[in-house]
């Protein structure tokens, strides 16, 4: 139980809406959401389709615990292949979406094929329409789900929608739910757009009320909540200054990737970290920090509530822009400022305001800009192609202009949709974009980090900082701390992490709980939810296969062990300045003992002997 | 001691746990849409604000209801619903000024907060303190207590 045990599968070729039961021999092998919905895209997609073509399928999955009252369960992801990677992609959300759908009745929705023209799926808990969103085409995030409220006359109701940048192409996309929260990396918006689905609605009444045990449930989730309030990070840390806690810390270990990664220390960070966000401003006296805020069931509440100074040159004639809205985690300030060495929080706030109202990752829209900035300093992209911006390091002009072409695909924008890679091939300096898998690298120089760096190559989907935070154990000291400039020990621990986040994704919850949580404080919660029994062992299991059965989408999607690897620049250029200085990130030296206890070949292919370990799919 | 729900918006994150909370001890699932408590959000404005019923001494609802379903909970000071004399015929939520009255279509009755009979799950599962069941005499103690700080001019005079 806790699943709903009901997927609605839609599709949009032929405009049909049909409930089916969900496949529970696969919950039990692989738990929900992340790693239950790839099991179903595996069994039907063909890896080597098309993204954007009508054979991808894309997938909004919730987790068992997702509607509950577990702290942060109320996640949903976006599973499809990826058209910035190649590779599976799962984008991760917040919000209050993934609960309504659950609470309408639904574990999944499974897209497939492609509308003739716009279309928008309502739920109202079971039932499910398709309607006509012409009229919705063209509008942003923000626009669409205000007109969608006011058609549908119910201030309850979630909308989860793609922006003008995802219907222009922009292969960094993200499904925006709740206004500012992000189905955000990989191109997922960008395959929801690809299907002529502008929208997803949802009102759901009918509750979540099918846990195996209640009471017991209860108790863990109150042992859980009060782990959390108690310890530093969750309970004090993330509430205070949000994910932003991190900007002075990551910049002091010289792990602050700076300038498109030339250098790993930035001057400017204290004037966008979480701390500068606190301070009042001159123009009016307010923070930029209104607040912060939880999303569903999150007793940690580390959302930004934010507001940019009206007299700032980036809104000053734009008053749309002069409320609150979600501002900025420390991936969006890293990416629009360090990376592209502007240091102005207002700037940084405004385009990243720009990222929700239409859709665009902001890690991979910052990165990007920051790869054009170096290519315009190396005198290969000039003024001819900016329409006379110099889009040089550190211009907060630029910055803002450049998130509103790449909103609505104007311009210069068109180039900036490419993400890095494919915009460093495009003008020839492919060396020049830092990315893995054509996914742009997250806030964590992993020269000043090592186990990142094999995070870094070895995740499912590219560059990513979500499918093994080793920087928990390496900075942070949880669960023990490990030393960020040493490779010793980093194969194991990446290991560990990836199969620890790919069991807390599946379950609905929140990877932030793992600062304070380890899988024996999550396992009592599935357990009591759930039936079967749900032990820590058993969650690492679960983990396992979903990480083995990832990797075997994307190898037969055509992925080789040639691309577990980084960009020179992290493997030859040793960083600049601080505790890493000298320092490369020695990756070498990590992945064959990775591959080893993965069970892999010497190349990365998986074994008979792994797949039928697991119980992989042939 | 006579104790009643204190509301601090400025602490409340938006989390729902109230909501679910509530829906679980009255309806026996996790479900927003049944609680009797709401978080409302005012997206531009940055706040997030509870509301529940604060149950009125002189009870609009109660004086309404034209077959005394809505009685006075001697203990706790609440005015629960009897759902064996409630008829459905929703006067109270016409009458009832701050609308936490509301009509329940699956059950064909009106649901209101009653304390959860003295021990509100709302407050137990807040994880801010932004919801808490306080001595009703003295509802504005913690305002009192933050402002008696600002008034406090001891330091400069002593300067």
């Amino acid at each position: 139980m806790a699943w709903t045990r009901q997927v609605l599968r839609v599709n949009l070729s032929e405009g049909s809406c049909i409930p089916e039961p969900l496949n529970m021999d696969w919950a039990n092998q692989y738990l929900g959401q992340r790693g239950l919905a790839t099991r179903y895209l595996v069994e039907e997609i063909d890896p080597q389709c098309d993204a954007l073509g009508p054979d991808n399928k894309l997938i909004m999955a919730t987790g068992p615990l997702t509607g509950t009252m577990a702290s942060t369960g109320g996640r949903y992801s976006v599973i499809t292949k990826s058209p910035l990677t190649g590779t599976v992609a799962c984008s991760n959300s917040g919000g209050f979406f993934g609960a309504e759908l659950k609470n309408a009745g639904w574990d999944m929705i499974i897209f497939e094929g492609k509308a003739a023209e716009p279309m928008y799926l309502h739920i109202e808990n079971d039932s499910a329409k398709l309607v006509p969103a012409s009229d919705l085409w063209g509008k942003s995030c923000w626009e669409t789900d205000e007109m969608l409220h006011a058609r549908h006359q119910d201030p309850q109701m979630r909308v989860a929608v793609v922006g003008r940048s995802a219907e222009q192409g922009c292969l960094y996309s993200a499904v925006i739910n709740d206004l500012h929260r992000a189905a955000g990396r990989s191109g997922v918006g960008t395959v929801m757009a690809s299907k002529n689905l502008k929208a997803v609605t949802v009102r759901g009444t009918l509750g979540v009320g099918n846990i195996q045990d209640p009471a017991r449930f209860m108790s863990a989730v109150n042992a859980g909540k009060k782990v959390l309030a108690e310890n530093p990070v969750t309970g004090e840390g993330l509430p205070a200054l949000g994910t932003q806690v991190l900007m002075n810390v990551i910049n002091e270990v010289g792990a602050m990737p700076t300038r498109n990664m030339r250098e790993s220390q930035f001057e400017g960070a204290s004037k966008i970290s979480g701390e500068a966000m606190l301070e009042p401003r001159e123009s009016d006296g307010k923070a930029n920090l209104t607040r912060n805020g939880g999303c569903f069931a999150c007793t940690i509440a580390c959302g930004r509530i934010s507001t940019i100074d009206r007299e700032h040159f980036s809104v000053k004639e734009k008053p749309q822009y002069w409320g609150n809205s979600g501002g900025l985690e420390y991936e969006a300030a890293w990416a629009l400022g360090s990376d592209t060495g502007v240091d102005d929080l207002d700037a940084l706030t405004y385009a990243n305001f720009l990222c929700n109202e239409d859709g665009m990752d902001p890690i991979s829209f910052g990165a990007t800009v920051a790869a054009a900035m170096e290519l315009f300093e190396e005198g290969v992209i000039t003024t001819q192609h900016t329409d006379g911006v110099e889009l040089k390091f550190g211009n907060a002009q630029a910055l803002c202009w450049a998130a509103e072409q790449v909103a609505t695909g104007t311009g210069f924008g068109a180039d900036l949709h490419l993400g890095s890679r494919r915009l460093c091939e495009k003008y020839g300096r492919p060396e020049l974009s830092m990315t893995v898998k054509g996914q742009e690298f997250p806030a964590y120089d992993p020269r000043g980090i090592q186990g990142m760096g094999l995070t870094y190559a070895t995740s499912n989907r590219g560059a990513c900082h979500l499918r093994s935070y080793t920087v928990s154990s390496e900075i942070l000291g949880v669960p023990e701390k490990t030393d960020p400039l040493q490779t010793e020990g980093k194969a194991g621990l990446v290991k560990a992490f990836q199969d620890a986040t790919a069991a807390v994704d599946s379950a609905g919850l929140c990877v932030f709980t793992t600062f304070a949580w380890t899988l024996d404080d999550i396992a009592p919660q599935i357990d009591a939810a759930c039936d079967g029994d749900w032990s820590p062992e058993r969650l690492v299991e679960v983990g396992e296969r979903i990480w083995q059965l990832e990797r075997d989408f994307n190898m037969k999607a055509g992925i080789t062990g040639a691309d577990d690897t980084l960009p020179q620049r992290l493997l030859k250029d040793a960083a600049k300045s601080g505790p890493a200085k000298g320092k490369v990130c020695e990756l070498g030296d990590m992945l064959p003992e990775y591959y080893q206890l993965r069970g892999w070949t010497a190349d990365g292919q998986l074994t008979a002997e792994t797949r039928s370990k697991f119980g992989l799919p042939s | 001691m006579l104790k009643s729900l204190n509301i601090d918006p400025g602490k409340c994150t938006g989390c729902l746990q109230c909501e679910m909370a509530c829906s679980l001890e009255n309806e026996g699932v996790f479900n927003t849409a049944k609680s009797r408590i709401k978080v409302f959000t005012f997206h531009e404005e940055g706040r997030f604000v509870p509301y529940t019923c604060t149950q009125c001494d002189e009870a609009w609802c109660m004086h309404a209801c034209p077959v005394d379903a809505i009685v006075l909970n001697p203990v706790t000071g609440s005015k629960d619903v009897k759902n064996d004399l409630c008829v459905g015929c929703k006067v109270c939520t016409i009458a009832c000024p701050f609308g936490t009255v509301n009509y329940n279509a699956d059950s064909g009755k009106v649901v209101k907060c009653d304390l959860c009979g003295g021990d509100p799950q709302c407050a137990s599962a807040c994880p801010t303190n932004a919801i808490t069941y306080v001595d009703a005499n003295a509802t504005g103690l913690d305002k009192m207590r933050q402002w008696a700080g600002k008034t406090d001019n001891a330091a400069s005079t002593g300067a």
